[in-house]
Order: C-alpha cells, then structure tokens, then sequence
C-alpha cells in the first residue's frame, strides 16, 4: 500500500443520510416501492434531494409518524399494516415494497424486519417485502444502497453457474456497454445487481465472481461473500486507468490472458485519452479539495491526479473501507491526505487556508464557497451521471473542467468591469 | 400514521430555520443527525444564497446513543459560540432528538453564556414549517422583550403626534423561503414612505436581535404574514398595546384597504385616496377592451392560506375570472380560506395531499391554475396554463428581477403573470376564426411557451384519438362525424369540449355521438 496520509476527524457533519439513495434506487427498479418509515422530515429530505415533482406519483414515499404512533396510542404494525394496504391498491404493479427504517424509526426501535415478514405472507405471490435502514444515525449518503442491496442478497437463489456479477448501480447504457466489453473479452454471462426489474434477482453460489462498480458496498459484499461468492478486488471503473485494471482483475479471475483484455480495450483507451486531453488542459495543475460525501472521493481523487494531472489537497470521506479500497489507496499518490469523518467548520476553515482552484462537496455548501469565489463541483451529480468506464472518462472529466471552465470566462472580463 | 408521497411544508425546525437565517447575529444550534443538513439546500440552491444558514447541526450516531449525547450537545454549543459569537442563541431539536429528550435548551441555559438563549421546542410529529417558523419568531421576541415589555407603557398607536415626529410601524413576518418577501418589504416600505409613515424595523427578514429589542419604538406593527407573524403581533398587542393591521396588502383593493386601516390606526388622515388606483395598471389593463376575453375565465386556486385568499379576491373582483377551486394546505387558517369560498360558493379543500389537489383541479377543468409548485406540476400534466403564487416553489420562483406580490408593483406583476400564460384576448378570437385555415397549426400560440411546438399538437391528437379509442370502450361510441368535428375544436378546449359533450350525451341516453351532439351540447352548457 502507498503511504496515504490517513488522518480521522469527528465533530458536526454535513452530508446526507442513506435515505437519499432511494433516489437513484427507484429508478433503476421500476417495479419497487420505497416506503421510508419516519417523519416529515424524511419526506421533506427526500423530495428536496430529488427534485421529486417530475413524477406524477414517485415509486417512493413516507408513512409519517404521528404522536399518536410514538405514544403508543396507535399500534404501529397495524398503522403500518393499512398504509401499505392503501399504497399496494392505489399501485398494484407495485412487485417489491422496500420498508426503509429511518432515524426516527430506528429510535423507537420499530421492528421493520417483523413487519416485513408479516406482510410477506400476507401478500404471498403478490408483492415481496424486504426492509432496510437508510437512517442517518447509522448510515450516510450512498451506503442506502449498501442497506437495499444487502436486504435482497437472503432472496437470491443459488446456482453454480460461472458468472460474473456486477455489484452497484449503474446506468443503464453503462451497464449495456460493460456487458459487451465483457463479452469482447470472452466473460459472456454476467449479470447485473442491482437487476433492472427487481423480481428478476440473479442466482449466486460458489462460482459467481463479485465486481464492485460502487465502493460503498461493504455489508453487500460481506453477504455475498458468505453465499460463497468470490470477490474480485480492483480499483473502481472511474476513469481509463481504474476501467483498464477493473476489466483486467475481472479477466484474471477468469483466467482471461492480459493481452485479450488490451487487445479489446486499447482502442477505447487511446480514443478516451484523446478526449480526456481538452479537459486535462484546464485541470492540469489545478488545486483540488474533496469534501466527504458520496464516497467516491478516493477514486475520483485517483482518476483526477492519475489522468487529469490535478494536484490533491485533502480526500475527505465519510469512512473509509481499506479492504474495498485498497487498490484505490495503492494507486494514490504518496503522503495524499485522507481524512475520514468530518468536522465541517474546521473543513471549511482548512478549504479557505489552502486557496484551492475546486472544491467537490454537497449542494448546500456549493452556493456559500462560490460567493467567497471559490469554484465548486456539487458531488451528487456523480451518482445521477453515467460516470463510469472507459468511453464516460471525458464525461466524468467534464463534470470538473465545467466550473473551471465558467469561472474562467465570468471573471475575465464581465464581473471585473462590474 | 400518514402517507405522503410529497409534502406541502417541511418540520418545523426547518420553519425555525427559516427564521434563524433570516436574521444577522443569531445562531441556531439543532440537536440532530446528519441526513437533517439537507436543509441547507434549501437555503443555497432554491434561493442561491451565498451564505450557509447560522445553524450548527450536533450530527449524533447511533453509536453515540449509548454514551452522553447531552455531552455532545454542549460541545457543539460552546463551539459555536466560540466561532460564531451570536448575539442571541437558538437552541432546539429535530423529529429524532426529540425522542431521545436530551433538551439541549435547558443545557444551554445551564451553560453560562452572557447572551440570550432561545429555548426552541417545536413538536416535530404534530406541528409543520410553518407554525414553526411562527413560534420562533414569537419566542425569539418574547425572550427578548419580556423585561422590557413589563416597564414601558402601553402603546398609543396615535403617540408619534405628541411626540412630534412621523408615524412609524414595525413590518412583520418576511422570511426566506417565502413567496416574494423580499421584494413586497420593498414595495409595502415605499408604499407607507409616500404616505409619510416611516418604517422601524422589518423583522425576521434581515433583522438583528437590537432591532427586535426596538420594536417597542413603532406606533403599531404591520401583520404582513399571518401564517409566520399573527402570533407575535398578538403578543406584542397583549403586553405593550401594540396594535396591529390584518388586510394583506395584496390586490388592489386590499392595498387600498390597507392603507386606510394603517391611516385609521394611527390616526394619520388619508389626503390621497383618489389617486391611490390610479398607482397601478392593474385596474387598466384589467377594462381595456382585450381583456373583454379574460371575464368569466375558470381558474383554479391552490397555496398557502395568506396567497389563497388574496388571489380569490383578486381573481373575482378584480379580474373577472371564475373561481372554480379554493383551497389551502394551511390548516391554521382553514376557517378563513372556508369562509372565502363560501363567499364564491364553492366548497374549500383544506388538505397536505396533493393527490387531491390534483383530483380536485381535473373535476373543476378550470382554464388557469394558480398554486404551488406542485400544482404547476399537475396542471402540466393536464395541460393548464398555470402560474406559481405561493410556496413550496421552485428555483424559477425566486426570480433576479423585482417582482412582488404586494401593492402596486405587485398587482402589476400578478396581472402579468396570471394573465400570460392564458391566450391573449385578441388572439384567442384570431385562433377561433382561423382554425380551419390549411395553414393554421395547433400549437402556435405565441403566448404558450411550453405548449408551442409541432410535438405537443401531434401529442396532443394522439391524446385525443386515444381517449376517442377508449371511448369507444365504454357505452358512448363516438362516431366519425364526431370525432372529426372534435379535432377541429382548438386543442386548448379540446379536453372541456370532450368532457362536456359526453356529459351531455350521457344525461340524453344518447348511444353515440356525432358532430350534432357536439353543437346540442354547446348550445346545452353555453
């Protein structure tokens, strides 16, 4: 391992719960429901986060905790009980209802998974409850999806079919892409989890090779794992570096020579590298400061020093997984400084200390640090964006020479006269 | 418990807030976990302010439960005060925090701070935003003028004569987050200022706890929100005498009427109330020969309770319109909202469920809506024009240039804004005379920005040939004359034309319908 300068930090934080991955989990299974269990202010979170009032009715929602439901007036598995009773009759193509515990939720201790079991006979051969906590004491940002995922992995039948699983969400047309990448390579059945539909869940067994696309899946590999899953470990598919040695550990663990997998890639590659460039140009030397949030950080703080030639000034993350992230750590450079956990006051004092060129951090701190002229990148577009394999490089690059790229022509001559 | 699939108002801490960042000089520490930071982007995205809220957030974890989460609230708090040195402290709880009981308000107080602490309890699982931003400003009042108050003597709104100076009044109840604050503070301050009436303090928006500790100084207090102010202009009427004026100055009557109610409050003769309505062009606009076309149009109301109201006057006395719909997600004023629309015979709808706003506005096929930004969500969907009057709103709801709502500039701006994404008078008349012209396509409204493009019109025929097809379904067969003749009728009628002759074919026992019975039932319904 390289010698990254890991350091730790707690005080006041400022990053979502997992409760927001709901957000990008509904879309990827149409066919699911997600019924957060918690008060106004989940229901407040989520349509903030996600901008909700597009859809006519969003395949997700809140069953709101009333005072009469914490004081024990009302019996909270039957509450429980006639609010999925309502939600399945007004949308009975509803295949998967998700019971999503929250902070609330999780303090008064209700006992989802009882719930859940109770209404899985209940609705036998209709719809299939599983139950998760996206809840903010114990889970943060991106590690919702760690929570889903994880409660799925007990509905997954078993094969020995040789596979290679796909583990995280994708966007579709990423998703089609690698598969045929895979394909070119020589792995021709992989499958994805994830599944576009959520009742058509993959088999898994011994001989099922898992590859993270996300690297906040630590409960879900742990899961998979104990159903006798091989876990592949590589970097993440960020940028043509981490996608080149994420399809070579994937070839490997297939025992796929080396020169086959470059033999399919080295076009992409050269092709992506050339697109990378224009954006590399306006990176290059560029000062970077990553605030914790999605967990991504440390890939993308590789993918932007490795190909984009920024300098790193601090890697926030909200925790950090050395077994999962290990190849990432390998490839960064040495003394880079990694901070888990937050103090967000001293963050933004050590942000301003450092005067640097981009600051990646969340939506409510985008807007204050711009207006004390500092470029920012709002960290969850990474998770809305197809932003990984080789062909998205550039995408994802784009997303950071963006607001350089504006800054530049803003300042040049238009606010400077004003 | 309740299902919500989309919520009207956020917690109350978020109302708290709202009013902490309203403010200068306050810091609102609020015992709660980390996924509560997502109020901040209300603040930075929806209303782009380059500033973060003064609200420190204690972000307890699970693990923290079992040791000393009253310790970590103290930590947070004496850190904040370190750094951001508040001259008054805000201290409360989330939905979560509640249930652990940790009252950080009482640590607080126990903490031996030298400034005043505002102990917040805002019941997280009965109350919503905005009674919470009402109680906070009322308690961050009461906490700082509660030994002033019991000194002075009650106050005279007619004093300032005997004091020899101008009248003065308090403004009330702006805060971020809500509809248009800050420009109606603006319109209201120059309003009174031509009358000679000067402004003391405007409070939350922009206001620091001096200015709240001077509100004593004003005649009388201006109730520019109910929603967020009646309770502290209540107050403040209770122990010092302060009276306050009720009219929302929105509309032009109400402007007008506002003015007299603060001349008749402070005693200060009115020496211009025949020109006050020639102040805006509202009433011009409103008989100029044009918008002969606006009378009787259907339109569709739906907000918070205070823009409700105001909009049904307006809609009904000021712009003949029809007010097919009232209604309000406010429950604090649901008396008042009633009694509007019984006014307008019609029934309120007082409900947090959009599903049902949503119900209710396809049954009224009302021919404008005016809501919130859900509603223009769901008039899109049916395809009504719709313009945003009150909060929740969108990004595109805090617009860069000045737009009130209230006095003239206000009526000005609604004129506009309600009457623009309805078809113009005149070229609604030119539409109807022309649709049959090879050269006429549907879709071409100058006026219908989101409507105008050659996709919507063939969506729009596929929408009417699929609704024709399921039709067919069911017992009223539209036959081809009729359906021919329904293409023909403009497509922003189209849905009303449809719906009102199967009405009529239905009450007939009519087994078809062919083009006659489109015009036996225009002539039915007029």
């Amino acid at each position: 391992m390289s010698k990254v300068d890991l350091n730790k930090e707690t005080g006041p934080r400022e990053v979502f719960c997992g409760l927001t991955s709901i957000v990008w989990l509904h879309r990827r299974m149409p066919d699911a429901f997600f019924l957060v269990v918690g008060s106004r202010t989940c229901a407040h979170l989520i349509q903030s986060a996600a901008g909700v009032m597009i859809f006519a009715e969003p395949r997700f929602g809140t069953a709101i905790l009333e005072e009469k439901d914490l004081a024990g007036l009302a019996d909270a598995h039957e509450e429980l009980d006639r609010v999925v009773n309502d939600l399945i009759s007004r949308r009975p193509e509803i295949k998967t209802l998700f019971l999503v515990g929250s902070c609330p939720s999780e303090v008064i201790k209700l006992d989802l998974a009882t719930v859940a079991e109770k209404l899985n006979t209940k609705f036998l051969g209709q719809v299939r409850f599983v139950n998760y906590s996206g809840s903010g004491i114990e889970t943060t940002f991106t590690q919702g999806e760690d929570g889903a995922l994880k409660a799925l992995v007990p509905l997954m039948e078993s094969t020995d079919d040789e596979k290679l699983l796909l583990v995280g969400t994708l966007a579709n047309n990423v998703e089609d892409r690698f598969k045929k990448i895979f394909n070119n390579i020589g792995i021709t059945n992989v499958e994805s989890f994830p599944p576009r539909q959520s009742t058509e869940l993959p088999k898994i067994g011994k001989n099922t090779k898992v590859l993270l696309t996300q690297p906040y899946l630590s409960d879900t590999v742990r899961d998979l794992k104990h159903r006798g899953c091989e876990i592949v470990f590589a970097p993440f598919p960020l940028g043509v570096e981490g996608s080149t040695k994420w399809f070579l550990a994937a070839a490997d663990a297939f025992k796929i020579p080396e020169l086959k997998v470059h033999e399919v890639i080295a076009p992409l590659a050269n092709r992506a590298r050339k697109a990378l460039e224009k954006h590399t140009q306006i990176l290059r030397g560029k000062k970077l400061f990553l605030l914790p949030e999605s967990q991504l950080e440390i890939s993308l703080a590789r993918f932007l020093h490795n190909e984009c030639e920024m300098d790193l000034i601090e890697v926030g993350t909200p925790y950090l997984n050395k077994d999962l992230m290990g190849e990432e750590l390998n490839l960064l450079p040495d003394d880079t400084k990694i901070v888990e956990g937050q103090h967000v006051e001293k963050q933004l004092d050590r942000v301003r200390a450092s005067n640097p060129d981009l600051v990646v951090c969340g939506m409510g701190l985008a807007n204050p640090l711009e207006a004390e002229g500092i470029s920012t990148k709002w960290s969850i577009e990474m998770v809305f964006s197809p932003i990984h394999g080789i062909d998205q490089a550039a995408d994802l690059a784009g997303l950071f020479s963006r607001p350089l790229k504006r800054n530049q022509i803003l300042t040049s001559k238009t606010l400077a006269t004003h | 418990m309740e299902l919500t699939l989309w919520t009207y108002e956020g917690p109350p801490h978020v109302g708290a807030m709202r009013v902490a960042s309203s403010m200068k000089d306050i810091h609102y520490v609020l015992h709660a976990p980390q996924g509560d930071t997502y109020a901040d982007l209300l603040f930075t995205m929806i209303e782009r302010r380059g500033q973060r809220p003064p609200v420190t957030y204690t972000t307890f974890q699970a693990r923290d439960l079992g040791g000393d989460t009253a310790e970590l609230v103290k930590r947070n708090i004496t850190e904040a005060v370190e750094r951001f040195k508040p001259k008054t402290l805000l201290v409360g709880e989330s939905c979560t925090a509640e249930l652990i009981q940790d009252q950080p308000g009482a640590l607080a107080k126990g903490m031996g701070f030298d400034i005043p602490i505002v102990n917040l309890e805002l019941p997280a699982y009965s109350k919503k935003e905005n009674w919470g931003a009402s109680e906070t400003f009322y308690q961050i009042i009461r906490t700082l003028l509660k030994d002033k108050v019991n000194e002075i003597e009650k106050i005279n709104p007619k004093r300032w004569k005997s004091l020899g100076r101008r009248p003065k009044v308090n403004i009330l109840g702006p805060t971020l987050l809500g509809f248009r604050c800050r420009d109606d503070v603006i319109e209201i301050q120059r309003i009174l200022s031509e009358q000679g009436i000067d402004t003391n303090v405007v409070a939350p928006l922009g206001s620091s706890p001096e200015d709240i500790e001077r509100l004593t100084d004003a005649d009388i207090n201006i109730c520019l929100y109910q929603e967020i102010a009646e309770t502290s202009c209540e107050w403040l009427k209770r122990n010092c005498g302060m009276e306050y004026t009720t009219t929302i100055p929105i509309g032009i009557n109400n402007t007008i009427n506002f003015i007299n109610e603060v001349h008749e409050k402070l005693d200060l003769p009115l020496t211009n109330q025949e020109e006050l309505e020639h102040k805006s062009k509202l009433p011009w606009y409103s008989k100029s020969v044009d918008s002969n076309y606006l009378t009787g149009k259907r339109v569709f109301i739906f907000g918070d309770g205070t823009h409700a109201i105001a909009a049904a006057k307006i809609a009904k006395d000021e712009l003949g319109f029809e007010v097919v719909g009232l209604g309000t997600y406010s429950r604090e004023m649901a008396r008042q909202v009633r009694s509007t629309a019984k006014d307008l015979n019609i029934e309120a709808l007082i409900t947090n469920s959009y599903l049902e706003v949503e119900d209710a506005m396809k049954k009224a096929s009302p021919e404008l809506v005016l809501g919130t930004q859900m509603e223009r969500h769901s008039a899109k969907r049916l395809g009504i024009p719709c313009s945003v009057i009150s909060t929740p709103m969108h990004v595109q709801d805090v617009p860069a240039r000045y737009s009130p709502q209230m006095g003239w500039e206000g009526a000005n701006v609604i004129f506009d804004d309600w009457v623009h994404p309805l078809m113009m008078g005149l070229e609604e008349h030119l539409i109807d005379m022309f649709k049959h012209d090879f050269e006429f396509v549907d879709g071409h409204q100058s006026h219908l920005g989101h409507n105008a493009t050659k996709g919507t019109k063939d969506k729009e025929d596929e929408h009417t040939q699929r609704h024709i097809n399921i039709q067919k379904k069911g017992d009223i067969i539209w036959t081809d004359s009729g359906r021919a003749e329904l293409t023909k009728v403009p497509f922003f009628v189209r849905g009303k034309v449809k719906s009102n002759t199967e009405k009529y074919a239905l009450s007939k026992g009519l087994p078809e319908i062919t083009e006659e019975t489109l015009y036996d039932a225009k002539a039915y319904f007029g």
